[in-house]
């Protein structure tokens, strides 16, 4: 496949990782974060952490859109899903998602409930078209990769005067999360979580540009190399960020300027800027309110605002209390580190949300193993 | 209802699978005609067959895919082909089948016939009779048009002895060919998803493969079909029952270009996505070679590969060298990829 398999050539990635070797310093650890799940997932995939040095470690951020809502946020679209008017369409994994008292929207759907996936915001339009008898209600959820496409539906169903379909946004934003875990006290004072640097959001970072992050650069000293989804990208921002640490360095590189510039996608940060407004606060599953880090949709769009529509209002609900999800998505602990995790907790049957996605943390430790899962993977002789 | 069955216009009704006129009328001018043999001419509710001395096997797989039609074959090809390379992979030769349908009533009956007369071709072409079959009919909106269940009946071949168990550290692993094909060219018939490709499925019935191999290598070990939940269930099952681990080489791994594409752009793997016309097979290390080239001289072996081994590991884990050159753990499909493949 024309480029991406330059992304993932073997003998590039070992030419990099000696590189990486040479320039670690033996003598001090360096913990990076990759704040997206895309990241997460590449690295697991593609076995990166066997070719790192041993003290150069990866913590996974909370940047999986599905990972990180709320219990109550599913709850409610188990809630849309079920009444009988409602056909509710919303991205594949949120559909395993686990609410309160074991509900799901799979589960709802086994019960009857109308509920599809689909693979965009557009799909979603198109069923409200075809459904006139119907209420067809997109459930909304993602970083600000899926907001302007969000955006551009509501934007669509309003011109064509659709009367039958609505939004329920739960749209957040990767900045305000990151700063949120570099306010967390396991960060400022107690030292639990060691983080020397981050490899910034790729798809975000087309959209928002990379001028978002040069705040968390200068006011925290952590520098911040956003880097692509491919494997090569990945090592090459670990390189680019080591370099930054031996240096004392503390500034915002782009490793992936094939599609992020400074400034972003203007056009689309102006069609989500016409159409959504901040919240003055979200819950997020791990990270719990954080100020203005997601989007409703304006008053002036309050017609196809599902929240408004079924007069829906939010529930904080309590996660299962032996699930360390919230920790793990603070990168505090470790997928293993959890007494559930690959016990009761396993892909078919998730209890906390890091296990559902492909991008969350637990379910790429679960899938993909290694030897740094701690699944005991040691690599045996072919 | 009256005279001769409409293939043309008619419908299937809820009479069709009454037990009266309306049912033999469709058994003969459709299901009869179009599978004849002698055992469906006489007409009797049981078929009365030889087999020869010696063990058999039996295997049974219902058939619910969605579409119906698909690029490269259809449901009714696929539940000759299905069912054939389950006996087969039992290390049989398929003998005899027996069809069970249940239609929907509203289901056009010119679809049906192409589907039975795909399924007489298939049937045919691999020299397994349907030797005795059954129709039941669901009222409108309780089906999806047609399901077909097969059982098929088989010898084993002689000196062949076959199954999960005898596999040992050191046996290599081979696949018949390119994986992925089936579960890919599926999806793009889907309206939900539909996106435009050449690719067919890559359904098959495999005995005539299984007979050449094991005329070269008697000493096979193991033989599977790796259908839904692709190489990775498979595999996964075999590590598991054998209580060995195993390894496979990424780049080892045939995988069409469209089929890579396909699941990169729409975030599958092709280690799970399902085939209909290929198989894994384990040997010996010093039979591999034979072995490989031997499936290679079949029409359905051409793109026969190597792609790993089995190791001594009680974990029985699965891994993959990674062409990027990590490693990974390939673990089952959880849930499902895609709905109804086959």
């Amino acid at each position: 496949m024309k480029y991406v398999d330059e992304f993932r050539d073997g003998a590039k990635a070992k030419a990099l990782a000696a590189d990486i070797a040479r320039l670690a310093d033996p003598g001090r650890d360096y913990h990076f974060m990759e704040f997206c799940g895309g990241h997460t997932h590449a690295i697991f995939r593609y076995g990166v952490p066997d070719l790192l040095p041993d003290n150069v470690r990866m913590i996974h951020g909370p940047g999986c859109p599905v990972c990180v809502l709320p219990v109550g946020r599913v709850d409610m679209a188990v809630d849309l899903a079920r009444r009988p008017e409602v056909i509710l369409c919303t991205y594949g994994d949120l559909l395993r998602v686990p609410g309160s008292r074991r509900t799901s929207l799979n589960r709802a759907k086994a019960e009857g409930a109308d509920v599809r996936m689909v693979y965009s915001a557009a799909d979603a339009l198109q069923l409200a078209r075809d459904h006139p008898e119907r209420e067809v209600v997109f459930f909304a959820i993602g970083f600000e990769t899926t907001t302007p496409p969000t955006a551009v539906v509501l934007k669509q169903a309003r011109a064509e005067g659709l009367p039958n379909f609505s939004v329920v946004c739960n749209h957040v934003l990767t900045p305000a999360a990151i700063t949120h875990i570099l306010e967390s006290p396991e960060v400022r004072e107690l030292g639990t979580l060691p983080l020397d640097g981050f490899i910034g959001p790729s798809h975000v970072s087309t959209v928002i540009g990379s001028a978002p992050y040069e705040f968390f650069a200068e006011e925290y000293e952590k520098p911040v190399v956003i880097g692509g989804f491919e494997p090569l990208d990945v090592m090459q921002a670990i390189r680019m960020l080591i370099r930054q640490v031996n240096a004392g360095r503390a500034e915002v590189e782009n490793e992936f300027t094939r599609a992020v510039t400074r400034a972003g996608n203007r056009k689309a940060q102006a069609l989500v800027a016409d159409v959504f407004e901040l919240r003055k606060r979200f819950e997020w599953r791990g990270l719990g309110e954080v100020p203005y880090s997601g989007l409703a949709i304006k008053g002036d769009y309050a017609e196809l605002d599902a929240e408004k529509r079924f007069a829906l209002t939010y529930q904080q609900k309590r996660e299962n209390q032996a699930c360390i999800c919230p920790s793990v998505l603070r990168g505090v602990a470790k997928p293993t580190e959890c007494t559930l995790f690959g016990t009761t907790c396993t892909p078919e049957n998730p209890i906390g949300s890091c296990m559902v996605s492909s991008e969350g943390a637990c379910a790429a430790y679960y899938a993909y193993g290694g030897a740094q899962a701690g699944r005991d993977v040691s690599p045996v002789e072919a | 209802m009256a005279g001769r069955l409409d293939l043309r216009n008619g419908r299937v009704e809820l009479a069709h699978g009454g037990g009266g006129r309306a049912m033999e009328r469709l058994i003969g001018e459709l299901f009869r005609a179009a599978l004849a043999n002698e055992w469906l001419d006489a007409a009797a509710d049981a078929a009365r067959f030889e087999a020869p001395a010696g063990p058999l096997v039996m295997a049974t797989d219902s058939h619910v895919v969605s579409p119906l039609f698909f690029p490269g074959g259809d449901i009714g090809s696929l539940a000759v082909n299905g069912t054939v390379n389950d006996v087969a992979m039992g290390g049989a030769r398929p003998l005899y089948l027996a069809a069970g349908f249940v239609l929907e009533e509203g289901f056009p009956l010119a679809d049906l016939r192409r589907i039975v007369e795909s399924m007489a071709e298939a049937s045919r072409r691999a020299g397994v009779p349907v030797i005795t079959g059954d129709t039941k009919v669901v009222e409108g909106g309780k089906g999806d048009g047609v399901y077909i269940n097969t059982t098929g009946l088989g010898a084993v071949i002689e000196g062949l002895e076959v199954g999960p168990e005898r596999v040992r550290p050191g046996d290599r692993i081979l696949v018949s060919g390119p994986i992925g094909d089936h579960g890919v060219a599926i999806l793009s018939r889907r309206e939900d998803i539909g996106f435009g490709t050449e690719l067919r499925s890559d359904t098959a019935a495999l005995h005539g493969l299984v007979a050449a191999m094991a005329e070269a290598v008697p000493a096979i070990r193991c033989l599977r079909d790796p259908t839904r939940g692709g190489l990775a269930a498979v595999l996964n099952e075999i590590a598991h029952a054998s209580g060995t681990g195993l390894v496979i080489r990424e780049e080892a791994v045939p995988v069409r270009e469209e089929v890579r594409a396909a699941c990169e752009f729409l975030g599958l793997d092709p280690l799970s996505s399902a085939n209909e016309g290929r198989l894994v097979a384990f040997c010996p290390p010093e039979a591999a070679d034979d072995l490989l080239a031997a499936m290679r001289e079949h029409p359905l072996g051409r793109e026969a590969a190597i792609i790993g081994e089995a190791v001594a590991d009680e974990r029985a884990f699965v891994q993959m060298e990674t062409a990027f050159g990590g490693r990974r753990m390939i673990d089952w499909l959880y849930g499902e990829q895609l709905p109804r493949i086959c």
